[in-house]
């Protein structure tokens, strides 16, 4: 159990970041790697190194291809030039490989895609029981410690038709956290939430980050890009565009592509 | 567990207002249901009348001039039903050829089957004891409906009828077509090329011939293409046909309900490192399975019917049992009487199916 770690007690104040990124390790190593949907090149030329304990953000505009390419991280699509190697595992057509790096990388979705017909639990506790091969009772000892943490014990024995967006995206989160992923990636997990509802997730992720956990977000909160980002990514046609640390990023934007992004979204 | 209270809505005053009360005693049931357009006055008022026409004569013709436990002859002086006939032949109607002094053995496999049948009604009971019982129970029944053993006398299969054919028949069909449906319609649904054309292939030949038909091949084709001096079962191959015949249909509903999972459940079980198999069973069939149960019951209810069907291959069925008694001349002339109490037969074993479903719609509902 993670029990060692400090939970923080207050979400709001992030003045001193105690995570060390290791300059050392790359978890994630993406090299030349394209994809095409068909004629459409949705990605171009990728080059990536995410070390760990590092945390990304990736924006960009719609259909710009940052789910594609987080997708391609756990093999959700497939790539078709380049190399993706997560956790020294190279992805390949190796199905047990395949399975191999989803068991270390959580993914949160947009639209949070939790099991309808599996109670809170039974969600939480899935993957550790038939894919780590965790004790039940253990698991749902897991699945009860990380509920905790995402402030939603008391719903466990519910069904996520019955929770609330955000509710649910916690839920989410959870699920993910439950398998002891080494690295989760984000897919605009506040984008499908009433506005009210944002806040209560992004809190959850940020006390994540303050854990040391190895992030790829997308997102269009920028706040949440400045307090917890380490690198953002600016993605435009299929292109890391631009690479920055938050501060550079948003105060002094290189690319006339980034610029034009930025004042549209932070107007 | 503080701030998930924090948009929650106070609790509501304890003088609460009432839903409008919109029926008011039987009158105020009446309008509104019955009267309540002109149109639908109209309608009430033509059933009452076709009701008034209809049913005294029928009550009349059923009960009032009817004959219960008399002899055919007794039945001749009445106008009304001869139900007699069911009692004086229930014995033939029910258990065919079996022979008479052991009819005993298959009203008691009947018991057994029907008994195992309302106990996994209950969901509670889904557990491995029930899996046993029920292996335990085709062993029994096997036992009681061949002999041959334990002092049993051995009856040929070929003496078998009546309604433990069509119960056999019937639930050993429906319950080892419907696995082979669901493998169909994954199968169909395979990337592997191989799998998918052989499903397609498959399902679309059988449901491109009516079960008469794939009946006469088992009972008549089938048998040429054996070595010589194997045969195989008579009822065991309508067994079979029928079994492949429902699988191709079960597998066009699940594949239906497969349909209609969105792409995210798949993704979300990826995402945590499930593998195909573990996808199937625990995020996509229970889901797919349950949205489709109305119309796959519909589909189990019509093979239960088509299992009559067999009388084709001279296989005494119940309703070919039936049908012989009226061939006797003693009681000819009664075929509305029989085929009533066959009706009523039949819908007892589907209403059975259908409130099941409904039972286990309501009970997975969330
Ligand atoms: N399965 C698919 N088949 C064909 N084209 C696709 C597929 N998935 C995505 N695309 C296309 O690829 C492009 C990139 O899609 P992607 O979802 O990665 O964009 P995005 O940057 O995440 O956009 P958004 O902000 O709207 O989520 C889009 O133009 C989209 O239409
Ligand atoms: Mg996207």
């Amino acid at each position: 159990m993670t029990d060692t770690v400090p939970t923080p007690t207050d979400a709001e104040t992030p003045p001193t970041d105690p995570v060390q990124v290791d300059q050392n390790e790359a978890v994630i190593k993406i090299i030349g790697m394209h994809k095409w949907f068909g004629d459409f090149h949705v990605l171009n030329d990728i080059h990536l190194d995410v070390r760990a304990k590092e945390r990304i953000v990736i924006c960009g505009p719609s259909g710009s291809g940052k789910s594609t390419l987080i997708r391609c991280i756990n093999r959700l699509e497939e790539h078709q030039r380049g190399k993706i190697i997560v956790d020294g595992i190279e992805l390949t057509n190796n199905l047990k490989k395949i399975e191999k790096i989803r068991e270390e990388v959580g993914m949160v979705f947009q639209h949070f895609n939790l099991f309808p017909h599996l109670t809170i639990l039974e969600n939480l506790t899935l993957g550790p029981i038939w894919v780590r091969r965790v004790p039940k009772k253990e698991a749902e000892e897991t699945a009860m410690y990380y509920l905790e943490k995402v402030h939603i014990a008391e719903q466990a024995r519910k069904f996520p038709g019955q929770l609330s967006g955000g509710q649910q995206q916690r839920v989410a989160v959870a699920r993910s956290l439950c398998m002891k992923p080494k690295v989760m990636l984000f897919d605009e997990p506040t984008s499908a939430l009433d506005p009210e509802m944002v806040k209560e997730v992004l809190d959850v992720m940020i006390s994540l980050a303050r854990e040391g956990m190895t992030m790829i977000v997308v997102t269009h909160e920028m706040g949440f890009a400045k307090s917890v980002a380490h690198r953002v990514l600016f993605m435009d046609f299929g292109k890391i565009v631009e690479e920055n640390t938050p501060d550079e990023f948003f105060d002094n934007p290189q690319h006339e592509r980034t610029k034009l992004f930025l004042s549209q979204i932070l107007h | 567990m503080t701030d998930t209270t924090h948009f929650t809505r106070p609790e509501p005053e304890t003088d609460e207002i009432k839903p409008p009360v919109t029926q008011v005693g039987v009158i105020g049931w009446i309008k509104a249901n019955l009267f309540n357009t002109w149109y639908n006055s109209v309608l009430t008022l033509a059933v009452l009348f076709a009701l008034w026409q209809l049913a005294p004569p029928l009550v009349e013709w059923a009960f009032l001039d009817s004959r219960w436990y008399t002899d055919s002859e007794a039945c001749r002086t009445t106008d009304g039903a001869c139900w007699s006939i069911i009692p004086n032949n229930i014995r033939f109607i029910l258990f065919g050829f079996y022979p008479p002094s052991e009819q005993w053995r298959p009203l008691l496999a009947v018991i057994l089957l029907v008994a195992l049948l309302f106990i996994s009604r209950n969901r509670r009971f889904w557990r491995k004891p029930l899996a046993y019982a029920w292996m335990g129970g085709l062993v029994v029944m096997g036992i009681l409906m061949r002999g041959g053993i334990l002092g049993l006398d051995p009856v040929e299969s070929s003496q078998w009828g009546g309604l433990p054919l069509t119960l056999m028949l019937s639930v050993f069909g429906l319950t080892a077509a419907y696995p082979l449906g669901v493998v169909l319609a994954l199968g169909r649904q395979s990337r592997m090329p191989a799998i998918k054309s052989l499903c397609v292939i498959y399902i679309e030949l059988i449901r491109g011939v009516p079960l008469i038909s794939l009946l006469f091949m088992s009972a008549v084709i089938f048998p040429l293409f054996l070595p010589e001096g194997i045969t195989i079962n008579k009822i065991l191959r309508a067994q079979v046909a029928i079994i492949l015949f429902t699988a191709a249909y079960v597998a066009e509903v699940v594949r239906g309900g497969l349909q209609a999972i969105p792409k995210g459940q798949y993704e979300a079980a990826d995402s945590l490192g499930l593998n195909y198999f573990q996808t199937m069973r625990l995020i996509i069939l229970p889901q797919a399975l349950k949205i489709v149960i109305p119309p796959t019951v519909s589909v189990l209810i019509s093979a239960f019917k088509d299992t009559s069907l067999v009388v084709i291959i001279a296989l005494y069925d119940i309703l070919k049992t039936t049908q012989s008694t009226l061939s006797n001349p003693k009681w000819m002339g009664y075929s509305t009487e029989a085929y009533l109490f066959l009706a009523v037969v039949y819908f007892i074993c589907c209403f059975f199916m259908s409130t099941f479903s409904r039972k286990l719609e309501r009970e997975l509902a969330t």
